[in-house]
Protein backbone atom coordinates (compact mmCIF):
# COMPACT_ATOMS: atom_id res chain seq x y z
CA UNK A 1 0.00 0.00 0.00
CA UNK A 2 2.74 2.67 -1.00
CA UNK A 3 2.25 5.78 -3.05
CA UNK A 4 -1.23 5.27 -4.55
CA UNK A 5 -2.89 8.16 -6.78
CA UNK A 6 -6.97 8.96 -5.69
CA UNK A 7 -7.74 7.53 -9.67
CA UNK A 8 -5.70 4.01 -8.55
CA UNK A 9 -7.39 3.35 -5.54
CA UNK A 10 -10.75 4.46 -7.00
CA UNK A 11 -10.83 2.19 -9.84
CA UNK A 12 -8.56 -0.55 -9.13
CA UNK A 13 -10.83 -2.38 -7.29
CA UNK A 14 -13.21 -2.43 -10.02
CA UNK A 15 -11.34 -5.06 -12.24
CA UNK A 16 -7.79 -5.43 -11.34
CA UNK A 17 -8.70 -5.71 -7.64
CA UNK A 18 -12.04 -6.83 -7.54
CA UNK A 19 -13.10 -7.52 -4.18
CA UNK A 20 -15.11 -10.56 -4.96
CA UNK A 21 -13.17 -11.65 -8.25
CA UNK A 22 -9.73 -11.73 -6.76
CA UNK A 23 -10.20 -11.64 -3.30
CA UNK A 24 -13.34 -13.63 -3.03
CA UNK A 25 -14.99 -11.84 -0.57
CA UNK A 26 -18.43 -11.29 0.12
CA UNK A 27 -19.43 -14.22 -1.62
CA UNK A 28 -22.26 -14.80 0.75
CA UNK A 29 -24.64 -11.87 0.09
CA UNK A 30 -23.81 -12.25 -3.59
CA UNK A 31 -25.56 -15.58 -3.65
CA UNK A 32 -28.60 -14.16 -1.75
CA UNK A 33 -29.12 -10.90 -3.52
CA UNK A 34 -28.88 -11.66 -7.31
CA UNK A 35 -32.10 -12.73 -8.22
CA UNK A 36 -33.37 -10.13 -9.65
CA UNK A 37 -31.74 -6.61 -11.00
CA UNK A 38 -33.82 -4.58 -8.89
CA UNK A 39 -33.25 -5.95 -5.60
CA UNK A 40 -29.21 -6.59 -6.76
CA UNK A 41 -28.65 -2.17 -7.91
CA UNK A 42 -30.43 -1.56 -3.89
CA UNK A 43 -27.87 -3.56 -2.07
CA UNK A 44 -25.17 -2.59 -3.85
CA UNK A 45 -25.68 1.40 -3.40
CA UNK A 46 -26.03 0.28 0.31
CA UNK A 47 -23.39 -1.59 0.62
CA UNK A 48 -21.38 1.38 -1.50
CA UNK A 49 -22.46 4.06 1.25
CA UNK A 50 -21.27 1.64 3.74
CA UNK A 51 -17.78 1.00 2.68
CA UNK A 52 -17.33 4.51 1.94
CA UNK A 53 -18.36 6.41 4.83
CA UNK A 54 -16.92 3.42 6.98
CA UNK A 55 -13.98 3.70 5.59
CA UNK A 56 -14.31 7.92 5.96
CA UNK A 57 -15.07 7.58 9.47
CA UNK A 58 -12.35 4.85 10.55
CA UNK A 59 -9.99 6.99 8.91
CA UNK A 60 -10.94 9.53 10.52
CA UNK A 61 -10.49 8.36 14.09
CA UNK A 62 -7.50 6.00 13.21
CA UNK A 63 -5.04 8.05 15.23
CA UNK A 64 -7.32 7.90 18.06
CA UNK A 65 -8.28 4.08 18.26
CA UNK A 66 -6.24 2.09 21.09
CA UNK A 67 -4.74 -0.79 18.83
CA UNK A 68 -6.50 -3.43 21.63
CA UNK A 69 -9.91 -2.24 21.19
CA UNK A 70 -9.81 -1.26 17.08
CA UNK A 71 -11.77 -4.35 15.56
CA UNK A 72 -14.58 -3.88 17.65
CA UNK A 73 -14.87 0.14 16.87
CA UNK A 74 -14.70 -0.91 13.54
CA UNK A 75 -17.90 -3.13 13.96
CA UNK A 76 -19.45 -0.46 16.07
CA UNK A 77 -18.66 2.04 13.44
CA UNK A 78 -19.55 -0.30 10.44
CA UNK A 79 -22.77 -1.65 12.54
CA UNK A 80 -24.46 1.69 13.33
CA UNK A 81 -24.40 2.46 9.32
CA UNK A 82 -25.56 -0.39 8.40
CA UNK A 83 -28.92 0.54 10.89
CA UNK A 84 -28.84 4.02 9.36
CA UNK A 85 -28.69 2.30 5.65
CA UNK A 86 -31.55 -0.42 6.78
CA UNK A 87 -33.90 2.46 8.20
CA UNK A 88 -33.08 4.33 5.49
CA UNK A 89 -34.55 1.79 3.29
CA UNK A 90 -37.25 0.81 5.36
CA UNK A 91 -38.69 4.42 5.30
CA UNK A 92 -37.91 4.64 1.54
CA UNK A 93 -38.09 1.78 -0.38
CA UNK A 94 -40.16 -0.60 1.56
CA UNK A 95 -40.60 -3.17 -1.39
CA UNK A 96 -37.14 -3.75 -1.94
CA UNK A 97 -36.07 -3.60 1.43
CA UNK A 98 -38.62 -6.35 2.12
CA UNK A 99 -37.17 -8.22 -0.54
CA UNK A 100 -33.57 -7.96 0.95
CA UNK A 101 -35.11 -8.42 4.15
CA UNK A 102 -31.99 -9.99 6.46
CA UNK A 103 -29.32 -9.12 4.00
CA UNK A 104 -29.31 -5.44 4.44
CA UNK A 105 -28.30 -6.00 8.26
CA UNK A 106 -26.03 -8.75 7.15
CA UNK A 107 -23.68 -6.01 5.21
CA UNK A 108 -22.23 -5.88 8.83
CA UNK A 109 -20.71 -9.30 8.25
CA UNK A 110 -19.72 -8.49 4.62
CA UNK A 111 -15.99 -9.41 4.30
CA UNK A 112 -15.74 -6.53 2.41
CA UNK A 113 -16.41 -3.81 4.99
CA UNK A 114 -14.30 -5.01 7.61
CA UNK A 115 -11.57 -5.82 5.38
CA UNK A 116 -10.82 -2.34 4.15
CA UNK A 117 -11.74 -0.65 7.22
CA UNK A 118 -8.94 -2.93 8.58
CA UNK A 119 -6.77 -2.99 5.40
CA UNK A 120 -7.52 0.47 3.87
CA UNK A 121 -8.72 2.95 6.53
CA UNK A 122 -6.42 2.30 9.13
CA UNK A 123 -3.50 3.65 7.33
CA UNK A 124 -4.82 5.95 4.78
CA UNK A 125 -6.01 9.94 5.06
CA UNK A 126 -9.69 9.89 4.84
CA UNK A 127 -10.21 10.92 1.89
CA UNK A 128 -8.19 8.06 -0.16
CA UNK A 129 -10.38 5.93 2.18
CA UNK A 130 -13.39 7.62 1.53
CA UNK A 131 -12.51 6.73 -2.72
CA UNK A 132 -11.24 2.96 -1.61
CA UNK A 133 -14.66 2.28 -0.21
CA UNK A 134 -16.58 3.91 -3.24
CA UNK A 135 -13.93 1.74 -5.45
CA UNK A 136 -14.54 -1.54 -3.35
CA UNK A 137 -18.29 -0.82 -3.27
CA UNK A 138 -18.01 -0.78 -6.58
CA UNK A 139 -16.29 -3.72 -7.60
CA UNK A 140 -18.56 -5.66 -5.24
CA UNK A 141 -21.22 -4.12 -7.22
CA UNK A 142 -20.20 -5.14 -10.52
CA UNK A 143 -19.57 -8.39 -10.19
CA UNK A 144 -23.33 -8.66 -8.46
CA UNK A 145 -24.73 -6.88 -11.16
CA UNK A 146 -23.02 -9.36 -13.35
CA UNK A 147 -24.68 -12.14 -11.66
CA UNK A 148 -27.91 -10.89 -11.09
CA UNK A 149 -27.90 -9.85 -15.18
CA UNK A 150 -28.12 -13.48 -16.10
CA UNK A 151 -29.89 -15.07 -12.72
CA UNK A 152 -32.77 -12.90 -13.91
CA UNK A 153 -32.45 -13.40 -17.89
CA UNK A 154 -32.02 -16.61 -17.29
CA UNK A 155 -34.52 -17.86 -13.80
CA UNK A 156 -37.02 -15.54 -14.92
CA UNK A 157 -36.92 -14.62 -18.05
CA UNK A 158 -36.85 -10.51 -17.65
CA UNK A 159 -34.46 -7.54 -16.61
CA UNK A 160 -35.59 -4.91 -14.16
CA UNK A 161 -39.26 -7.01 -13.57
CA UNK A 162 -39.19 -6.39 -17.49
CA UNK A 163 -40.37 -9.42 -19.13
CA UNK A 164 -37.82 -9.87 -22.35
CA UNK A 165 -38.12 -14.00 -22.91
CA UNK A 166 -42.02 -15.09 -22.14
CA UNK A 167 -42.14 -18.04 -19.88
CA UNK A 168 -43.83 -20.96 -20.29
CA UNK A 169 -45.94 -20.50 -17.20
CA UNK A 170 -47.26 -17.61 -18.90
CA UNK A 171 -48.24 -18.67 -21.66
CA UNK A 172 -44.55 -17.75 -23.83
CA UNK A 173 -42.26 -20.28 -25.16
CA UNK A 174 -39.37 -19.73 -22.57
CA UNK A 175 -38.35 -22.67 -20.80
CA UNK A 176 -37.18 -20.74 -17.19
CA UNK A 177 -34.12 -22.31 -15.88
CA UNK A 178 -34.98 -22.99 -12.52
CA UNK A 179 -31.68 -23.34 -11.17
CA UNK A 180 -30.48 -19.95 -11.72
CA UNK A 181 -33.10 -18.86 -9.00
CA UNK A 182 -31.12 -20.90 -6.36
CA UNK A 183 -28.21 -19.88 -4.62
CA UNK A 184 -25.80 -22.49 -6.03
CA UNK A 185 -26.14 -20.89 -9.47
CA UNK A 186 -24.43 -17.83 -8.01
CA UNK A 187 -21.32 -20.11 -7.56
CA UNK A 188 -21.25 -21.01 -11.47
CA UNK A 189 -21.80 -17.61 -12.34
CA UNK A 190 -18.94 -15.88 -9.79
CA UNK A 191 -16.41 -18.93 -11.20
CA UNK A 192 -17.16 -18.44 -14.63
CA UNK A 193 -16.36 -14.56 -14.26
CA UNK A 194 -13.43 -15.01 -12.06
CA UNK A 195 -12.17 -17.42 -14.94
CA UNK A 196 -13.41 -14.38 -17.70
CA UNK A 197 -11.51 -11.61 -15.40
CA UNK A 198 -8.33 -14.20 -15.28
CA UNK A 199 -7.92 -15.01 -18.95
CA UNK A 200 -7.89 -11.27 -19.69
CA UNK A 201 -5.71 -10.31 -16.58
CA UNK A 202 -3.20 -13.11 -16.31
CA UNK A 203 -1.41 -11.18 -13.19
CA UNK A 204 -4.39 -12.17 -11.04
CA UNK A 205 -3.70 -15.53 -11.55
CA UNK A 206 -2.34 -16.54 -7.53
CA UNK A 207 1.07 -17.60 -8.02
CA UNK A 208 2.37 -16.31 -4.73
CA UNK A 209 0.40 -18.35 -3.62
CA UNK A 210 2.08 -21.59 -5.28
CA UNK A 211 5.52 -21.11 -4.23
CA UNK A 212 5.19 -23.73 -2.22
CA UNK A 213 5.44 -26.23 -5.57
CA UNK A 214 9.37 -25.77 -5.24
CA UNK A 215 8.70 -28.38 -2.47
CA UNK A 216 7.60 -30.90 -5.20
CA UNK A 217 11.43 -31.33 -5.98
CA UNK A 218 11.73 -33.97 -5.11
CA UNK A 219 12.77 -32.92 -1.31
CA UNK A 220 10.69 -35.37 0.33
CA UNK A 221 11.00 -38.98 -1.17
CA UNK B 1 0.51 11.37 15.84
CA UNK B 2 2.51 8.86 18.38
CA UNK B 3 0.62 9.87 21.27
CA UNK B 4 0.26 7.21 23.69
CA UNK B 5 -3.11 5.68 23.32
CA UNK B 6 -2.43 2.22 24.94
CA UNK B 7 -3.42 3.12 28.14
CA UNK B 8 -6.66 1.99 30.13
CA UNK B 9 -8.07 4.83 30.67
CA UNK B 10 -7.67 6.22 27.49
CA UNK B 11 -8.87 2.94 25.90
CA UNK B 12 -12.23 3.14 28.10
CA UNK B 13 -12.89 6.69 27.07
CA UNK B 14 -12.46 6.02 23.34
CA UNK B 15 -14.72 2.97 24.02
CA UNK B 16 -17.35 5.21 26.09
CA UNK B 17 -17.37 8.13 23.71
CA UNK B 18 -17.59 5.88 20.87
CA UNK B 19 -20.52 4.16 22.18
CA UNK B 20 -22.47 7.55 22.53
CA UNK B 21 -22.17 8.94 19.54
CA UNK B 22 -23.34 5.89 17.89
CA UNK B 23 -26.10 5.35 19.70
CA UNK B 24 -27.08 9.09 19.25
CA UNK B 25 -26.73 8.21 15.74
CA UNK B 26 -28.59 5.37 15.44
CA UNK B 27 -31.35 6.28 17.49
CA UNK B 28 -31.96 9.36 15.59
CA UNK B 29 -32.35 7.61 12.60
CA UNK B 30 -35.06 5.38 14.21
CA UNK B 31 -36.92 7.60 15.44
CA UNK B 32 -36.53 10.19 12.74
CA UNK B 33 -37.70 7.40 10.02
CA UNK B 34 -40.23 5.75 12.23
CA UNK B 35 -43.10 7.89 10.94
CA UNK B 36 -42.32 7.08 7.07
CA UNK B 37 -42.09 3.36 8.11
CA UNK B 38 -45.40 3.03 9.84
CA UNK B 39 -46.81 4.58 6.75
CA UNK B 40 -45.16 1.81 4.32
CA UNK B 41 -46.22 -0.81 6.49
CA UNK B 42 -49.88 -0.40 7.04
CA UNK B 43 -49.49 0.67 3.30
CA UNK B 44 -48.33 -2.58 2.44
CA UNK B 45 -50.94 -4.43 4.51
CA UNK B 46 -53.69 -2.61 2.71
CA UNK B 47 -52.45 -3.16 -0.60
CA UNK B 48 -52.11 -6.60 0.08
CA UNK B 49 -55.93 -7.21 1.39
CA UNK B 50 -56.81 -5.22 -2.28
CA UNK B 51 -54.98 -7.48 -4.24
CA UNK B 52 -56.21 -10.23 -2.88
CA UNK B 53 -59.97 -8.64 -3.47
CA UNK B 54 -58.93 -7.93 -6.83
CA UNK B 55 -59.46 -4.12 -6.54
CA UNK B 56 -56.34 -3.14 -6.88
CA UNK B 57 -55.59 -0.92 -10.40
CA UNK B 58 -51.96 -1.30 -11.70
CA UNK B 59 -49.28 1.47 -10.50
CA UNK B 60 -52.37 2.79 -7.76
CA UNK B 61 -51.00 5.85 -6.01
CA UNK B 62 -51.00 5.35 -2.20
CA UNK B 63 -53.62 8.18 -1.64
CA UNK B 64 -56.05 5.67 -4.55
CA UNK B 65 -54.97 2.74 -2.43
CA UNK B 66 -56.25 4.46 0.88
CA UNK B 67 -59.18 5.95 -0.84
CA UNK B 68 -60.46 2.10 -2.00
CA UNK B 69 -59.45 0.84 1.23
CA UNK B 70 -62.03 3.09 3.31
CA UNK B 71 -64.31 1.31 1.34
CA UNK B 72 -63.81 -1.67 3.90
CA UNK B 73 -65.29 -1.73 7.55
CA UNK B 74 -62.14 -3.47 10.16
CA UNK B 75 -63.88 -5.71 12.51
CA UNK B 76 -62.43 -7.77 15.13
CA UNK B 77 -63.63 -11.32 15.23
CA UNK B 78 -63.54 -13.81 18.36
CA UNK B 79 -63.14 -16.72 16.33
CA UNK B 80 -64.69 -19.49 18.79
CA UNK B 81 -68.33 -17.73 18.57
CA UNK B 82 -67.82 -16.32 15.41
CA UNK B 83 -69.16 -13.08 17.26
CA UNK B 84 -67.61 -9.43 16.41
CA UNK B 85 -65.57 -7.65 19.60
CA UNK B 86 -65.16 -4.29 19.95
CA UNK B 87 -61.35 -3.30 20.09
CA UNK B 88 -60.82 -2.41 22.99
CA UNK B 89 -61.70 -6.13 24.06
CA UNK B 90 -58.06 -6.47 23.12
CA UNK B 91 -56.96 -3.26 24.05
CA UNK B 92 -56.41 -0.73 21.01
CA UNK B 93 -58.86 1.67 20.02
CA UNK B 94 -58.51 1.56 16.76
CA UNK B 95 -59.24 -2.41 15.13
CA UNK B 96 -56.19 -1.68 12.73
CA UNK B 97 -53.83 -1.49 14.96
CA UNK B 98 -54.31 -5.19 16.00
CA UNK B 99 -51.60 -7.48 15.19
CA UNK B 100 -53.11 -10.99 15.13
CA UNK B 101 -49.88 -12.51 14.46
CA UNK B 102 -48.64 -11.14 17.22
CA UNK B 103 -51.18 -12.11 19.40
CA UNK B 104 -50.89 -15.56 18.45
CA UNK B 105 -47.53 -15.54 20.04
CA UNK B 106 -49.54 -14.20 23.61
CA UNK B 107 -50.46 -17.09 25.61
CA UNK B 108 -53.27 -15.05 27.20
CA UNK B 109 -54.95 -13.99 23.74
CA UNK B 110 -54.16 -17.33 21.71
CA UNK B 111 -55.14 -20.59 22.01
CA UNK B 112 -52.63 -23.96 21.31
CA UNK B 113 -53.67 -26.16 18.81
CA UNK B 114 -53.46 -30.13 19.53
CA UNK B 115 -51.02 -31.31 16.79
CA UNK B 116 -53.87 -33.56 15.56
CA UNK B 117 -55.78 -30.78 14.70
CA UNK B 118 -52.95 -28.41 13.41
CA UNK B 119 -52.63 -28.85 9.80
CA UNK B 120 -52.13 -25.28 8.92
CA UNK B 121 -48.69 -25.62 11.12
CA UNK B 122 -48.85 -22.63 13.54
CA UNK B 123 -49.55 -24.40 16.58
CA UNK B 124 -51.21 -21.84 18.60
CA UNK B 125 -53.80 -19.52 16.94
CA UNK B 126 -55.05 -16.52 17.76
CA UNK B 127 -58.54 -16.17 19.62
CA UNK B 128 -59.35 -12.72 17.89
CA UNK B 129 -59.07 -12.17 13.77
CA UNK B 130 -59.09 -9.12 12.11
CA UNK B 131 -61.66 -9.05 9.06
CA UNK B 132 -62.37 -6.64 6.24
CA UNK B 133 -65.71 -6.51 5.16
CA UNK B 134 -66.93 -4.24 2.49
CA UNK B 135 -71.03 -3.93 2.14
CA UNK B 136 -73.10 -1.93 0.12
CA UNK B 137 -76.66 -0.85 1.18
CA UNK B 138 -76.50 -2.99 4.22
CA UNK B 139 -75.82 -5.91 1.80
CA UNK B 140 -72.33 -7.70 2.24
CA UNK B 141 -70.53 -7.76 -0.95
CA UNK B 142 -67.40 -8.72 0.27
CA UNK B 143 -65.18 -10.33 2.89
CA UNK B 144 -61.05 -10.61 3.40
CA UNK B 145 -59.73 -12.91 5.32
CA UNK B 146 -56.07 -13.37 6.59
CA UNK B 147 -54.97 -16.58 6.33
CA UNK B 148 -51.38 -18.19 7.48
CA UNK B 149 -49.78 -21.27 7.41
CA UNK B 150 -46.62 -23.25 6.76
CA UNK B 151 -45.80 -24.81 3.35
CA UNK B 152 -42.37 -26.47 2.70
CA UNK B 153 -39.80 -23.67 4.16
CA UNK B 154 -41.45 -21.04 5.36
CA UNK B 155 -44.78 -19.48 6.84
CA UNK B 156 -47.13 -18.04 4.09
CA UNK B 157 -48.85 -15.19 5.13
CA UNK B 158 -51.92 -14.24 2.64
CA UNK B 159 -55.43 -13.51 2.62
CA UNK B 160 -58.78 -14.49 0.85
CA UNK B 161 -61.21 -12.66 -0.63
CA UNK B 162 -64.91 -13.71 -0.33
CA UNK B 163 -68.09 -12.77 -2.49
CA UNK B 164 -70.98 -12.03 -0.83
CA UNK B 165 -71.99 -15.37 -0.98
CA UNK B 166 -69.20 -16.23 1.66
CA UNK B 167 -68.69 -19.43 -0.44
CA UNK B 168 -67.15 -18.13 -3.98
CA UNK B 169 -63.52 -17.34 -4.00
CA UNK B 170 -62.76 -14.00 -5.35
CA UNK B 171 -59.01 -13.86 -4.91
CA UNK B 172 -56.56 -15.27 -2.98
CA UNK B 173 -52.78 -14.55 -2.31
CA UNK B 174 -49.80 -14.25 -0.55
CA UNK B 175 -47.39 -11.27 0.46
CA UNK B 176 -44.78 -12.90 2.60
CA UNK B 177 -43.39 -16.11 2.21
CA UNK B 178 -39.90 -17.83 1.53
CA UNK B 179 -40.86 -20.52 -0.65
CA UNK B 180 -38.45 -21.76 -3.34
CA UNK B 181 -38.41 -19.22 -6.48
CA UNK B 182 -39.94 -20.71 -9.42
CA UNK B 183 -40.97 -23.38 -7.64
CA UNK B 184 -42.88 -22.95 -4.69
CA UNK B 185 -42.46 -19.56 -5.04
CA UNK B 186 -45.18 -19.62 -7.72
CA UNK B 187 -47.69 -19.06 -5.53
CA UNK B 188 -47.53 -15.62 -6.31
CA UNK B 189 -47.98 -16.19 -10.19
CA UNK B 190 -50.89 -14.48 -11.58
CA UNK B 191 -51.71 -16.77 -13.89
CA UNK B 192 -52.07 -19.24 -10.67
CA UNK B 193 -53.92 -16.99 -8.49
CA UNK B 194 -56.33 -16.52 -11.17
CA UNK B 195 -57.72 -20.14 -10.89
CA UNK B 196 -58.59 -19.35 -7.53
CA UNK B 197 -61.40 -17.11 -9.04
CA UNK B 198 -64.70 -18.50 -8.49
CA UNK B 199 -63.63 -21.50 -6.52
CA UNK B 200 -66.20 -22.60 -4.43
CA UNK B 201 -64.99 -23.08 -0.38
CA UNK B 202 -67.76 -25.30 0.89
CA UNK B 203 -70.04 -28.46 -0.29
CA UNK B 204 -73.74 -28.80 -0.04
CA UNK B 205 -73.80 -28.79 3.75
CA UNK B 206 -71.44 -25.20 4.23
CA UNK B 207 -69.46 -26.86 7.32
CA UNK B 208 -66.47 -28.32 6.10
CA UNK B 209 -64.24 -26.59 3.15
CA UNK B 210 -63.44 -28.99 0.19
CA UNK B 211 -60.70 -27.02 -1.17
CA UNK B 212 -58.23 -29.77 -3.33
CA UNK B 213 -54.70 -28.81 -5.15
CA UNK B 214 -54.59 -31.54 -8.06
CA UNK B 215 -51.62 -32.94 -9.27
CA UNK B 216 -51.72 -32.87 -13.04
CA UNK B 217 -54.55 -29.72 -13.25
CA UNK B 218 -57.81 -30.06 -13.13
CA UNK B 219 -59.83 -30.99 -16.47
CA UNK B 220 -63.31 -28.89 -17.39
CA UNK B 221 -65.13 -32.11 -16.63
CA UNK B 222 -63.64 -33.37 -13.67
CA UNK B 223 -66.11 -34.04 -10.33
CA UNK B 224 -66.34 -31.37 -7.89
CA UNK B 225 -63.86 -28.90 -10.05
CA UNK B 226 -65.67 -25.61 -8.37
CA UNK B 227 -63.55 -27.05 -5.23
CA UNK B 228 -60.45 -28.06 -7.32
CA UNK B 229 -57.27 -26.03 -8.42
CA UNK B 230 -54.48 -27.01 -10.26
CA UNK B 231 -51.01 -27.74 -7.74
CA UNK B 232 -47.73 -26.04 -8.34
CA UNK B 233 -45.33 -28.08 -10.74
CA UNK B 234 -42.51 -29.40 -8.59
CA UNK B 235 -43.91 -27.88 -5.36
CA UNK B 236 -45.78 -30.53 -3.90
CA UNK B 237 -45.42 -29.42 -0.05
CA UNK B 238 -46.13 -25.48 -1.00
CA UNK B 239 -49.60 -27.21 -2.64
CA UNK B 240 -50.33 -29.46 0.22
CA UNK B 241 -49.34 -26.70 2.45
CA UNK B 242 -51.11 -24.11 0.97
CA UNK B 243 -54.31 -26.21 0.86
CA UNK B 244 -54.20 -27.38 4.06
CA UNK B 245 -54.30 -23.83 5.41
CA UNK B 246 -56.72 -22.58 3.04
CA UNK B 247 -59.16 -25.75 4.48
CA UNK B 248 -57.97 -24.76 8.00
CA UNK B 249 -58.98 -21.40 8.20
CA UNK B 250 -62.14 -21.73 6.08
CA UNK B 251 -63.18 -24.61 8.68
CA UNK B 252 -64.49 -25.10 12.25
CA UNK B 253 -61.54 -23.85 14.21
CA UNK B 254 -61.25 -21.05 12.00
CA UNK B 255 -63.79 -18.52 10.04
CA UNK B 256 -66.50 -21.54 9.59
CA UNK B 257 -68.23 -19.92 12.61
CA UNK B 258 -68.33 -16.33 12.04
CA UNK B 259 -69.04 -17.21 7.94
CA UNK B 260 -72.38 -19.18 9.50
CA UNK B 261 -72.78 -16.20 11.75
CA UNK B 262 -72.58 -14.00 8.76
CA UNK B 263 -75.03 -16.19 6.41
CA UNK B 264 -77.67 -15.90 8.73
CA UNK B 265 -77.94 -12.48 9.15
CA UNK B 266 -76.07 -11.10 11.86
CA UNK B 267 -72.32 -11.87 13.32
Amino acid sequence: MSEMTAKQVLFEPIFSNNPIGLQILGICSALAVTTSMNVTIVMCLSVIAVTAFSNLAVSLVRTQIPGSIRIIVQMTIIASLVIVVDQILKAYAYEISKQLSVFVGLIITNCIVMGRAEGFAMKNGPWLSFLDGVGNGMGYSIMLLFVAFFRELLGAGSLFGVTLLTPVNEGGWYITNGLLLLPPSAFFIIGLAIWGLRAWMPEQVEEEDFKMSRHTHKEAF
Amino acid sequence: MAKPKETVSRTLFVALVLSIVFSVVVSTAAVVLRPAQIKNQNLDIKTNILAAAGMLSNGASADEIESVFSQFDVRLVDLDTGDYVEPSFVDVNDPMKYDMYKAASDPKMSTKIPSSEDKAGIKRRPNIAKVYTLSENGEMKRVVLPIHGYGLWSTLYGFVSLEGDLNTIEGLGFYAHAETPGLGGEVDNPRWKSQWVGKELYGEDKTEPQIRLMKGGVSANAADKEHKVDALSGATLTSRGVEHLVNYWMGDRGYAPFLKKLREGEA
